[in-house]
């Protein structure tokens, strides 16, 4: 039994604990301390990911490097950790966004209030330890393969979620800022634990369920391997009522539009690091477990929901886009931006094809990145202006020309430029689509438009245009900034042209999920064949 | 001569009274607390009044912790599992169950004494520590003897005693087998409740009151329980709860005393609500609840966290003997009015929380929508259900214990300062003190890796398996509404700017502090690594008859 991956989700648990307990101090030296053990310790985790992708075999075993320890005996629990191509693909973006999130909330939590006051004593342990804290949580639910284990993650990371929310804003919000960013906080928390409340009636449903069929556990290749074996039969309408309690928890999580509103509120109160934490790493868990959970543990519910799913999901590429486009602050607009990203990533997962989830998959890493580079830069530009609208900004090309071109690339990112990563994982999960369900594909190659409006509108209203006043004499990116952006551009370029690395260890994982949904791509329709291709089963 | 004779040998003849055999070893739990009581009132009698409060506080430590030996004893030489059995004629069952709770009880009570004896908090009067109860709990409330009491540094040591009293009582209830010492236990255990409510050194008219309504609805909520025992009495002819069950079941042989009553289910039924009427007033169980959150507000905020902790486990384990034991032939007719009583008090109190502007009636809506979650576990009616309300009893009580520890602790220059509007900023001022309450809050919440979850999982888990799935929607649906006032408070205290007159934070002695670490001992440790203490329910989790 190898200890990777029980190192890998400890190493930042133990940062957090660690970065929590450093001495308070208001001095900027203690502050420089506490920064770079959070940062140690954040980049110690990129390594332990990174040996996870490279002694992960793609053509081996759907769960590798498992581990496996007893922890509540009494409910079948155990602590077991396995990575799949999925999860190990989540794993590393994970891994590697937390360090330049840290890098660019550098200063997010320098003490805000004067020097010597009680607000600021424990101010900078506090953020990056809850951060350390995020990603060791996210680490475990991308990892685990236990149900209750993953439950009890999903869920617990809302806490630390919700003090980096309420406690941490950048500077740019309004004389009630305060008020604005607790009342978000508290939104993206009741959201949240509704969802996994619902969730938690969900998990105890399948567990008495399976255990009256005498499988009392909540390990998850156990009871995907009962369920597409016929051995664990759970009858219909059980199935469509526990699909929907997980499905729930997942779309408040994702989110799926009408399940969304938090998460603008959310993103645009707090720091650009933070807004990337959410809707790059955390978010991502909730699409994640719909691939893994809802459609490994219920596919029959799963392929009767599907349709309607996929409506929700174009309703949110198209209803997300039109209102990103209509946004006046820069961070909403992102916000916006990401709601209708995530329409894309579901409905990949749910056009169950094999094109459709890799590139769901993939979706999920190339938004991560790209929206990282936009929403960081964007927090770089707002934390020079002390505002979040775009009205007050016009012009920083010419004062800014790294800025602005980096923030460029962002956008350009985001509306899926071919050469760009996104456009290899946006194209797949439209053809996926479109194999199988043409007119739903079809609408939602209109988002594709819709984000080119967006992006670069909102790229030629703050950045071309004449040099307004309040823009004259901002400085460029810092080293530290360009530290923080260079790697996601080259990300970016590099998964563009060459995505092959992520599709080799995505692929099988993707297949063996279709395979226990018992679902095969359809057949290319060309003339001949069009009658007896079509769905099998 | 001779007729003496005959009549003594008659005597000798007739059936006398039997000595009743009395197990002292399996009693001696019970037999150590009311023995440190007696000593208690002895030492009120005969020390000096310097002595007292120190010699009063070692006395109940002694007692307690005694009593937690002796049980832990017990448990160890199998009297929870395989020597379990009924003692004093019948009347008393020790068990399972009963030795789980008599020990989370005693666990409790020792955090509460502890509590009790803190002197640090209120400043010193005339170089007197005094601490959170009356001077003089007879003197009239603003009177010129309550001015003297409190000028000469007087305390209400007697608090120790009645504490040990009542938990003399609360170690009997959830143990008693039959109805009548069930009823004398319920009343040993509220008496001493009701006078400790009573002796608040602050707002001393708000907690007499508080004491006042307790008696009186705790009096009523008696006299239907002893109503109940008579009807049930009238039905089955005995007060055992085995023998209940057999009449109930149709094993017991139909005597011809009976013939009439034991076909007359409404005897049974009333009875049997009646009872219930008693033990749920208890637990805080709406629609029996409306005492609650008026005794927890009224009640010196030690004893609140001693009554809402130990109180809900006694009775609880009581409720848990009369519905396992007595009545689980009759499980169909009880079990949908449970189910009400459970899914109201869950709602309920959930939804009424959420107005709550003080933090003890918050605390006291709370504990009444965890009554309703501890029912959804007594209603799987299984082994598991049981494992699932003692553990769920043991996660909570600790909680409780904590977070009324911690509201002592927040005061201004009127005492403690529990309305909402003075905790804003907390988590600024003190952020230890807040980072604990806001870990109780979500211990309440039930947030993974707390021991709330953990409970919470067990009680639905047990109810879903037990076919009240439901319940379990009913719930999470609750909890969700719970979630927000929980997390109304954590946002006041860490996201609200504090009030610039707002109250300070008071340094504890060790002994408030051991209580509130103990809290957050539990909370983490049944959270993270519950196996332990989850195997311990289960296995205590079969009741004798």
């Amino acid at each position: 039994m190898s200890y990777l991956l029980s190192a890998t989700c400890a190493v930042p648990a133990v940062g957090a604990v660690v970065t929590a307990a450093l001495p308070a101090g208001t001095g900027e030296a203690r502050r420089r301390t506490t920064k770079a053990v959070a940062l140690g310790f954040s980049v110690a985790t990129l390594g332990l990911a990174a040996a996870i992708a490279a002694s992960f075999q793609p053509g081996g075993a759907r769960y590798q490097l498992t581990e496996s320890y007893s922890w509540i005996r009494s409910f079948g629990i155990d602590f077991s950790l396995g990575a799949d191509g999925i999860g190990t693909v989540l794993a590393l973006l994970t891994a590697v966004l937390v360090p330049l999130v840290m890098l660019a909330g550098w200063h997010d939590a320098d003490p805000s209030a004067p020097e010597g006051t009680f607000e600021s004593k424990r101010r900078t342990q506090g953020f990056f330890a809850l951060i350390l804290a995020v990603e060791a949580m996210v680490l475990v639910s991308f990892l685990a393969t236990d149900v209750f284990v993953f439950y009890v993650f999903f869920e617990a990371m809302l806490i630390p979620m919700y003090f980096l929310i309420g406690g941490f804003g950048d500077r740019a919000g309004g004389p009630d800022s305060a008020r604005q960013r607790s009342y978000a906080a508290v939104k993206f928390l009741l959201y949240n634990l509704l969802g996994g409340l619902v969730m938690l009636a969900a998990v105890i449903g399948l567990y008495v369920v399976a255990s009256d069929q005498g499988l009392a556990t909540f390990s998850l290749p156990a009871l995907t391997d009962a369920i597409s074996s016929g051995k664990l039969v759970i009858d219909p309408t059980a199935q469509r009522a526990l699909f929907l309690g997980f499905f729930f928890a997942f779309a408040v999580k994702a989110p799926l539009w009408p399940l969304h509103t938090w998460l603008p509120k959310a993103m645009g109160e707090s720091t650009a690091g933070t807004a990337v934490l959410i809707t790059a790493v955390v978010d991502k868990v909730g699409t994640f477990a719909m691939l893994r959970f809802c459609l490994g543990l219920f596919p029959d519910a799963s392929k009767t929901f599907a349709p309607a799913i996929l409506v929700l999901s174009l309703i949110g590429i198209v209803y997300g886009a039109l209102v990103a486009i209509g946004q006046k602050d820069i961070k909403r607009l992102v916000a916006y931006a990401s709601i209708s990203h995530f329409g894309f990533i579901i409905m990949g997962i749910f056009a169950m094809t094999s094109q459709g989830q890799s590139g769901a998959t993939l979706y999920m890493v190339n938004h991560g990145i790209s929206t990282a580079a936009w929403m960081l830069v964007a927090g770089f530009l707002i934390s020079r202006r002390g505002s979040r609208l775009i009205a007050d900004y016009g012009g920083v090309q010419k004062v800014a020309p790294v800025l602005a071109g980096t923030f460029l690339i962002g956008g350009l990112a985001t509306l899926s430029l071919p050469g760009l990563a996104p456009f290899v994982s946006e194209f797949l999960v439209l053809v996926g689509t479109f194999t199988r369900y043409p007119v739903i594909g079809i609408i939602a190659t209109f988002g594709i438009v819709l984000a080119a409006l967006y992006s670069l509108m909102l790229y030629q209203r703050t950045m071309t245009g004449p040099v307004k006043a309040s823009v004259t004499g901002m400085p460029d990116l810092k080293a530290r900034e360009l530290a923080v952006v260079a790697p996601l551009v080259a990300l970016t370029v590099l998964l563009g042209v060459y995505p092959q690395p992520l599709t080799r260890m995505v692929d099988p994982a993707v297949n063996d999920t279709l395979s226990q949904i018992h679902r095969t791509d359809p057949a290319p329709a060309h003339p001949v064949a069009a009658t007896t291709g079509g769905e099998q089963k | 001569m001779i007729a003496t004779h005959a009549l003594a040998a008659a005597g000798g003849n007739s059936p006398s009274i039997p000595a009743p055999h009395i197990e002292y070893g399996q009693l001696s739990p019970m037999l150590v607390v009311f023995g440190a009581a007696l000593v208690g009132i002895l030492a009120e009698a005969f020390l000096p009044r310097r002595l007292r409060a120190a010699t009063q506080l070692g006395i109940s430590l002694a007692g307690l912790v005694g009593g937690f030996v002796a049980v832990v004893v017990l448990a160890a030489q199998g009297h929870a599992s395989t020597r379990a059995g009924l003692l004093a004629m019948g009347s008393v069952a020790i068990d399972g169950p009963a030795l789980f709770l008599q020990g989370v009880i005693l666990l409790t009570a020792v955090l509460a004494v502890l509590t009790y004896a803190e002197g640090r908090l209120e400043p010193r009067i005339n170089g007197h520590r005094i601490d959170a109860f009356a001077a003089q709990a007879a003197a009239v409330p603003g009177g010129e003897q309550e001015r003297e009491a409190t000028r000469e540094g007087l305390r209400t040591t007697e608090i120790y005693p009645l504490t040990l009293f009542a938990v003399g009582g609360m170690l009997l209830f959830p143990a008693s087998n039959d109805l009548l010492t069930m009823f004398v236990a319920l009343e040993v255990l509220s008496l001493p409740l009701y006078l400790m409510c009573a002796i608040a050194r602050r707002r001393r008219l708000l907690s007499q009151e508080a004491a006042v309504k307790y008696f009186l609805l705790g009096a009523f909520a008696s006299a239907f329980f002893l109503f109940g025992t008579a009807l049930l009495y009238g039905y089955a002819g005995s007060l055992r709860l085995g023998e209940i069950a057999d009449v109930v079941s149709g094993v017991a042989p139909v005597t011809p005393a009976l013939a009439v009553t034991t076909q007359n289910d409404a005897l049974l039924l009333i009875g049997l609500a009646m009872v219930s009427v008693g033990l749920l007033f208890k637990v805080g169980a709406v629609p029996f609840h409306s005492w609650t959150p008026d005794v927890y507000q009224g009640a010196p905020t030690p004893v609140t966290g001693f009554m809402a902790a130990a109180t809900k486990t006694a009775a609880f384990g009581a409720l848990l003997r009369l519905f396992y034991v007595a009545f689980p032939g009759i499980r169909w007719d009880w079990r949908p009015v449970m189910w009400g009583v459970a899914i109201l008090t869950m709602v309920v109190g959930s939804i009424l929380a959420v107005t709550q502007q003080d933090v003890k009636r918050l605390l006291a809506y709370s504990s009444i929508a965890h009554a309703g979650f501890i029912l959804t576990g007594l209603i799987a009616t299984d082994r598991r259900g049981v494992a699932a309300v003692l553990f769920y009893l043991l996660a909570y009580s600790f909680v409780t214990l904590g977070a009324f520890a911690v509201v002592t602790l927040v005061r201004d220059s009127k005492g403690e300062a529990t309305h909402l509007s003075s905790w804003a900023g907390l988590g600024r001022r003190s952020p230890l003190l807040a980072a604990v309450f806001a870990l109780f809050l979500l211990a309440f919440a039930g947030i993974p890796l707390t021991s709330g979850f953990t409970g919470k999982f067990a009680v639905f888990q047990a109810a879903a398996g037990g076919g009240a799935a439901p319940l379990v929607i009913v719930g999470v649906l609750s909890s969700a509404i719970a979630a927000f006032f929980y997390i109304r408070v954590i946002v006041l205290m860490f996201f609200s700017d504090p009030q610039p007159s707002g109250p300070a934070v008071a340094v504890p002695s060790a002994l408030t502090a051991t209580t509130i670490a103990f809290g957050v001992l539990v909370t983490l440790g049944l959270g993270l690594l519950p196996q332990y203490f989850l195997d311990l329910a289960t296995k205590a989790s079969i009741f004798i008859r």
